[in-house]
């Protein structure tokens, strides 16, 4: 079963992004936060200090865990809208 | 967009909506800056423009609310500057924000800060775990993205959006594995008739707690996470029983649940820190989720031109943050010579009573969303507190028991509060756990606030601009 919901709405056309060399699935539009969410890509970096896995937690810009890089760039991933062939690198920001 | 406002709103939930409204009304030349990109802030939080909804969202009427706050803004005229995140503001009202055409900044007369809240998680073994989200967030995965936090979840924490949460994820289709409420139902009986006074809100508590009840999630009143632990892809979480008070209790009937995710929150957080970087007098208020400004009857903070409405001056809800919001952009439009006195009593007189009303609903809220204080006593050393610095509760107290007397020194001394969330995330709980020292949280002092007010590098994401580029502005008196 997916993730998302869907009898409550129609998406936007579907997207493919690489996530470190993956082909991973997603619609257009769509929180980057969320489409790493509904493929199991739930751990996106580690904490400096400890290592621990570390993923998306206040979906709102605030708590700095969900930090990717995305065509090179860093980038939070809950701030960020998916595009076709969008380029992302999870454990590669600080 | 525009380059000279008068006034200058930051945010666009329903206060920045509610402002932009008011000053539209008188004329008054006023943009709104919201990070966003769209108005409705975290309760109205729109899905993409890509999207089409085809059903009933899983989190009702709101939808609807922010679609019309959103027409309105448009048809007042008012500017808009979405997708840039103010990161300064100077003594002298300057304003600076980074978005997609890189830097920018504004000289307005005026600013209303209507920034909303944060999201309130007190730690417990586990809480850094990748599959545990906070309450808050799992519904802005709700609404805005119709997306399931997890197929099994638990939810946990307390306050009216556990029922909301839970609520939609049965709706859309999930499991809610337990439903853990550190409330009794004596609680929320008591909260009842407050909360009634605003039938057909998302927050209606009541309604939802039957509904989930008679679909079978088993509601666990008094109770709490005691653990998060990795089990594979998903999560093994541990919930325990605790007296009125958040203390633990009876630890032997402890139950472990497997799930997906675990979706835990203990209310919101005024968040005033481009307030407290203007020097704006600020109190301790329990029971509004934090420290928040003083502010006079017509929303005017302490210093000239400086305006506050919403959420971020005290949690109480949507509907007051809106009627705040008028009513500080109707005194913003006094203080400009728009409107006189009599004017400005006969519009803000009835939106007062409205407010009134309102925030009653809205304090009934955010007692049932306060943590009760056990929880912080039963926070044990191995913790992690600060989730950017991985620093424990060890040696938060190792840092007391070495001298530290505020907040401020305890940040120098531990690190806690030093990483790229700015202490949005510990900076409650610190306060909490000095305060136990301090013995209150006005003893233990709030954290300074400072430029940026976000770590900038990441948002600078689409700009063909260097550092160098970006202007530092004086700042201001700490
Ligand atoms: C994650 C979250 C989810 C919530 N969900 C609900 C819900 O489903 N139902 C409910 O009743 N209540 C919800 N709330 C409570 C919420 O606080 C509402 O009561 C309401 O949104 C408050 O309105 P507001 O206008 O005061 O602030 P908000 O709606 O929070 O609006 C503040 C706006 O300011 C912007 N902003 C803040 N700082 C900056 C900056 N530095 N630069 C640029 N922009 C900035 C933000 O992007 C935001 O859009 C939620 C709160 C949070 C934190
Ligand atoms: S999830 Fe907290 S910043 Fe993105």
């Amino acid at each position: 079963m997916s993730l998302r919901i869907a009898n409550q709405v129609r998406r936007g056309p579907a997207v493919t992004l690489s996530v470190d060399g993956q082909a991973v699935e997603a619609f257009a539009g769509e929180s980057l936060a969320a489409a790493l969410w509904a493929a199991g890509r739930r751990a996106l970096r580690q904490s400096p200090r400890a290592g621990t896995p570390r993923g998306v937690f206040c979906m709102m810009g605030a708590c700095q865990e969900c930090l990717v890089r995305v065509d090179g760039q860093r980038a939070l991933a809950c701030q960020v809208a998916v595009y076709a062939d969008m380029r992302v690198e999870t454990g590669a920001a600080t | 967009m525009i380059r000279d406002p008068e006034i200058l709103i930051l945010g666009a939930g329903p206060a920045g909506v509610g402002a932009a409204l008011a000053l539209a009304d008188h004329g008054v030349r006023a943009l709104v800056v919201d990070s966003g990109f769209a108005a409705g802030g975290q309760v109205y939080r729109p899905m993409p423009d890509t999207f089409a909804p085809n059903g009933t969202p899983g989190l009702g009427p709101d939808q609807e609310e922010g679609a019309r706050q959103r027409r309105l803004l448009a048809d007042s005229g008012v500017a808009t500057a979405f997708g840039r995140l103010v990161w300064s503001i100077g003594t002298d009202l300057r304003v600076d924000a980074l978005g997609p055409d890189g830097p920018e900044f504004w000289r307005p007369k005026g600013l209303v800060v209507a920034a909303g809240a944060t999201e309130r998680v007190v730690p417990f073994p586990g809480w850094t775990l990748p599959g545990v989200m906070g309450l808050a967030a799992a519904t802005i995965l709700l609404k805005s993205q119709c997306m399931l936090p997890g197929r099994r979840v638990v939810v946990a924490g307390c306050g009216p959006l556990l029922f909301a949460v839970a609520n939609a994820v049965v709706k859309g289709g999930g499991q809610v594995v337990a439903l853990a409420d550190l409330a009794g139902p004596g609680t929320w009986l008591r909260a009842m008739p407050a909360l009634l006074g605003r039938p057909g809100d998302l927050l209606q508590g009541g309604a939802w707690m039957a509904r989930l009840a008679a679909k079978g999630v088993p509601l666990m009143f008094r109770h709490t996470v005691r653990e998060a632990r990795a089990l594979g892809a998903g999560l093994k979480v541990s919930l325990g029983a605790v007296d009125a008070n958040g203390r633990p209790m009876r630890p032997a009937r402890d139950r472990t649940l497997e799930a997906d995710s675990l979706v835990v929150g203990h209310g919101l957080i005024p968040s005033t820190e481009a307030l407290r970087l203007l020097g704006a007098e600020m109190y301790f208020d329990a029971e509004a989720g934090g420290w928040v400004p003083r502010l006079d009857d017509d929303q005017r903070a302490s210093r000239a031109g400086l305006y506050a409405a919403g959420d971020g001056t005290g949690v109480r809800g949507a509907v007051g943050a809106f009627l705040a919001g008028r009513i500080a952009g109707l005194t913003a439009a006094l203080d400009l010579g728009r409107i006189d006195a009599g004017q400005h009593a006969r519009a803000a007189g009835p939106l007062r009573r409205r407010l009134a009303q309102a925030r009653r609903f809205g304090r009934a809220m955010s007692r049932l969303m306060a943590p009760p204080s056990g929880l912080y006593d039963a926070l044990d050393a191995h913790t992690v507190v600060c989730r950017c610095e991985d620093v424990t509760r060890a040696e938060v107290n190792q840092a007391l028991e070495s001298g530290a007397a505020d907040v401020n020194q305890l940040k120098s001394w531990t690190r806690c509060g030093m990483g790229p969330c700015q202490g949005r995330m510990c900076g409650d709980t610190v306060a909490q756990i000095v305060a136990l020292r301090t013995g209150s949280r006005a003893a233990a002092g709030a954290w300074t606030a400072r430029v940026p007010l976000r770590p900038l590098n990441v948002e600078a994401l689409a700009g063909d601009f260097d550092y160098d580029d970006i202007p530092l502005p004086t700042a201001a008196p700490l």
